[in-house]
């Protein structure tokens, strides 16, 4: 069933309404913020008028949509008009935009009931959203543990039940690693199924924008709303799969799962354990295992820091205190203005990659790098074109490990870098990936696992995570916190 | 020694499409500051930019007027630099695969000036400083430009002037731009180097950025041609430098050395697709293409015997050319309306503007009937010269100021009469002539052509008269 589909019966007929429901989820947040710091937003006020208009449409008896009335969130680098903004970054403080990102306007003209901007890592950039001027948003399964990110925020709200869904970017695993650490579903769509603009970029050939649900049917849903072409991105084609939902529930019998070997190297115990023991899972229900190689992934790692970072210095070059957001206090003229602001205005995440990112795209060091991993880039895509020759999905872990301790991610950059290992090379291919939850560490913190499709073929991997999810649903557990419908 | 100079160019041409190059506000010249402009072209988080097609075909037809090849497949780049009136901190530009390659300017004196390439760009805002503070306007922020860099194929600051003359000609004749250079819908970078007549290595060029008139760029090359010459012969060496020019002192400055050049750390942009442009849209746009002046020229010359000099001025702008190509349909001698049109049209248009606009009361066709009475031998030149001019007053046709009574010549009979008439009514003028005053005889022609309402033939009334003379 899922739960927005849960909800929205509930709605329909009548058992709450969905002004009672808002506030549960408004009274909710304000009892557990304070300990996920999912929310750096909150915005009860709009979301109680959107579920006022929801009721009087259910008074008067007209029919209601799947995603209408249903209260979710937002990852605070989605453009909402009038609405704080920030990318938890101190140099967009004070910031709104005055436009709607697109994916917001159609969930919007759909009544969904906003809630809040999630936390996330400044600009998307990081494991943990620890690097988020707000402080990091923490793992609904352990307060001690960080929730992941880079939309940790989405995920610990969904995993908390303080958000029916939200919504996360995923640059080079920013949903589905902190649903992953968080015990969700995280969708990374295929690059160009959902329209990127109003989107603040980090790095805008990988960035793209997905579910974190709490079930498949969830995903789907969310994804088939979505995922439609927009005139004001150039780069978006919509779902061209056509829609998922359909599809879930088709059999497996017959379906090739591969296991690339490389994605299990380095990876933790637990985690392999629990990555085969859902292969088996598969086997019983007819799927077919292959296994083969893939040797071009020990390169995707540095190709994404390569080509992520280089974008995004030219990307965060706008920011300069000139326009909107935080501008410096004391300065001499507009040179130093604009280097004070953002001297102050970034993060020390964030100045890296901006420093590493414009130094790959330098006079004489170009060739050597930024041209590199663009062409070692197209011999990735081939290597994946080729293993969908042998597999109608690849099945891999989605992070080497579980979600980190506080304070872990930040002390070594390079270490954490390393752990993007297995989410990366899905945002350089441009392909879809869906991660869900497939078991727990001794400590009971989840461990996900991801199924990565053809492109625009999210309708396989919705369909393969489905059947998983009807096989094994005690891995797909709740938290103590939020709502309990 | 003799020092050559070799010069190349970089032009900017704002495209006058009615919207910018990646949103939908206008490219209007003006307005109130920060009022032509929406979140794409000021740049705010998350917009993304949508290329204007209209674009891509403006800077197409700009290729084919210099006869440049059409790229199949293009792309756009980012170039990365600070300043405070380029909202995004980069400016969409091309670098590695431009629209258009190659092509090249001719000049009177035959020469080709090759270009090298033309790309597509967005064009930045502008600062204003204003009591001490500064402002930016973000309402050219976004305007599509076109950039035309040339070989460094030019060897005089005649051949620059007239490369940047023809390069307006063209491209306001194929209705790209209005290039005014004036409001900086076209400016230029100068780049220029001096080397010993007769060698071939190149010397070591500066660069003039940003000129904005050609009376200013043959001043600003005029003075930097003296400045490395001497420099050069004092022992001097010319460093690789980007300079400006102070029109008011005449001389140029840096900006900034090689060394300070900007790293513009150009990628390919992401938000952007690759451009496709299919030969079918390139035949279109050819077959859609005027007859380009350089072309019109050479007919002018070759097929209607028109002096070069006129047919360069009848091919300086397009409304001219086109009034002209109709008014000399099936006319005798197309050279006859060539020459109302520079002497009594032209004296009433003042300024270059109002030439290019050749906003005149006559019709072309109005025209071609004046000339075809001429051609028929209806009416004489004097009588068409003034009807002309009551036609360009009143803008009615040439039959309203020409009589029946007017047309037609006038026999033998008739002019032996009035011939006859003008000698003995002068005999002062008559005894001049017979004492040696040739100039004397134009006296009584005038006499006999104002008798006859300027319908007798002068050269006749003339030899008809000296007859008369010479037999008394």
């Amino acid at each position: 069933m899922g739960l927005i589909n849960d909800i929205h019966q509930k709605l329909i007929n009548k058992e709450i309404s969905c002004t009672e429901l808002t506030k549960s989820y408004l009274e909710e947040i304000e009892k557990s913020n304070d300990a996920l710091n999912a929310y750096v937003c909150v915005t009860g006020d709009e979301a109680l008028k959107t579920a006022e208009a929801v009721d009087k449409k259910l008074a008067s008896g007209e029919e209601l949509g799947l995603l209408e009335g249903v209260p979710m969130a937002l990852k605070d680098n989605m453009s909402t008009n009038g609405i704080s903004t920030t990318c938890c970054s101190k140099i967009l403080t004070g910031y709104k935009p005055i436009f709607d990102a697109t994916v917001w306007e159609i969930l919007k003209s759909q009544n969904a009931v906003m809630l809040g901007k999630t936390n996330m890592d400044e600009f998307a950039m990081g494991s943990s959203c620890e690097t988020s001027y707000f402080g990091g948003a923490m793992n609904p399964f352990d307060i001690n543990h960080v929730a992941g990110g880079s939309s940790g925020g989405a995920a610990s709200a969904v995993g908390g039940n303080i958000a029916a869904y939200g919504l996360g970017s995923d640059t080079g695993g920013s949903i589905r690693q902190p649903a992953s650490f968080c015990g969700v579903v995280g969708l990374k769509p295929t690059y160009g199924a959902v329209s990127r603009y109003g989107l603040i970029a980090y790095a805008s050939s990988l960035d793209q924008i997905g579910p974190i649900t709490k079930s498949v049917e969830d995903a789907s849903i969310v994804f088939d709303a979505i995922a439609k072409p927009d005139k004001r991105d150039s780069t978006c084609l919509g779902a061209k799969g056509g829609e998922t939902y359909p599809k879930l529930n088709n059999d497996i019998k017959g379906m090739k799962i591969g296991i690339a070997r490389e994605y299990l190297d380095g990876v933790r115990d637990d985690v392999k354990e629990a990555v085969l023991d859902a292969a088996k899972v598969y086997e019983s229900m007819g799927a077919q295992i292959v296994y083969f190689d893939l040797p071009i992934l020990k390169f995707a790692l540095p190709v994404y820091y390569i080509i992520a970072c280089a974008e995004a210095s030219s990307n965060l070059g706008r920011y300069d205190g000139i326009r909107y957001g935080f501008k410096a206090e004391r300065y001499t003229g507009t040179h130093d203005m604009i280097c004070r602001t953002r001297s102050e205005g970034f993060g020390e995440e964030v100045k890296r990659r901006i420093l590493l990112g414009t130094y790959v795209l330098s006079a004489g060091y170009y060739d050597a790098y930024y041209k590199k991993a663009t062409d070692l880039r197209g011999t990735i895509i081939k290597a994946f074109n080729d293993a969908f020759e042998r597999c109608d999905v690849i099945l891999a872990p989605t992070v080497p490990m579980t979600a980190f301790e506080k304070g872990h991610a930040t002390s070594d950059p390079i270490e954490t870098y390393l752990t993007d290992i297995c989410t990366v090379p899905v945002n350089i291919a441009g392909l879809p990936g869906v991660s869900i939850p497939c078991g727990f560490n001794a400590k009971g913190m989840p461990i996900g696992m991801q199924l990565i499709g053809k492109s625009f073929d999210e309708a396989t991997i919705l369909n393969a995570a489905y059947k998983y999810q009807q096989a094994a649903p005690e891995k797909f557990t709740d938290t103590k916190w939020g709502v309990k419908l | 020694m003799k020092y050559e100079l070799v010069s190349g160019f970089e032009t900017h041409i704002e495209l006058s499409t009615k919207t910018k190059i990646f949103c939908g506000c206008t490219t209007q010249f003006g307005g109130e500051p920060n009022t032509h402009c929406c979140p794409v072209c000021i740049g705010l988080p998350g917009t993304l930019p949508v290329l204007n097609k209209e674009v891509v075909r403006f800077a197409i037809k700009a290729g084919l007027a210099v006869h440049g090849k059409i790229a199949e497949v293009a792309k756009m780049d980012r170039k990365n630099y600070c300043y405070p009136d380029l909202a995004k901190a980069y400016q969409i530009s091309q670098l590695y695969a431009p629209l258009i390659i190659g092509g090249y300017i001719e000049l009177s004196n035959g020469r080709k000036i090759r270009l090298h390439h033309i790309h597509i760009e967005e064009d930045a805002g502008k600062l204003i400083h204003r009591h001490g503070d500064t402002y930016v306007d973000y309402n050219r922020g976004g305007v599509p430009l076109i950039e035309i860099v040339s070989e460094p194929d030019i060897r005089s600051i005649d051949e620059a002037k007239e490369y940047v003359e023809r390069l307006q000609q063209v491209m306001r004749w194929v209705g790209i731009s209005d290039c005014k250079m004036q409001e900086g819908s076209m400016r230029c970078d100068v780049n220029i180097s001096v080397r010993p007549e007769g060698t071939e290595a190149f010397g070591t060029r500066t660069e003039i950025k940003n000129m904005n008139s050609i009376t200013n760029i043959a001043r600003a090359m005029e003075y930097e041609y003296e400045r490395q010459v001497d420099l050069i012969e004092s022992g001097g060496k010319v460093v690789q430098e980007t300079l400006r020019f102070d029109d008011v002192t005449g001389t140029t400055s840096s900006m900034r050395s090689k060394e300070d050049a900007h790293d513009y750390r150009y990628f390919r942009d992401p938000d952007l697709v690759t451009i496709n442009i299919p030969r079918e849209e390139v035949e279109q746009l050819k077959a859609e293409m005027p007859e380009l002046p350089a072309d019109k020229f050479e007919r002018y010359v070759d097929d209607y015997e028109i002096p070069e000099k006129d047919a360069a001025l009848l091919t300086k702008y397009r409304r001219i050319s086109e009034y002209f190509d109709e008014a000399i349909d099936g006319v005798k001698s197309p050279k006859t309306v060539s020459n109302f049109i520079i002497g009594q049209m032209f004296r009433r248009l003042e300024t270059e503007a109002d030439k290019e606009v050749f906003d005149v009361a006559v019709s072309p066709a109005q025209l071609n009937e004046l000339v075809k009475l001429l051609d028929s031998g209806k009416i004489r030149n004097n009588l068409a010269k003034s009807t002309l001019e009551k036609m360009l007053d009143s803008g009615k046709g040439a039959l309203e100021f020409i009589s029946e009574s007017d047309m037609g010549g006038i026999d033998e009979n008739a002019l032996l009469e009035l011939c006859k008439a003008a000698v003995e009514g002068n005999p002062k003028a008559v005894e001049d002539y017979k004492s040696g005053k040739a100039k004397a005889i134009k006296a009584l022609v005038g006499n006999v052509m104002k008798n006859s309402r300027g319908k007798a033939d002068a050269m006749a009334a003339e030899a008809k008269i000296a007859e008369l003379i010479n037999n008394m």
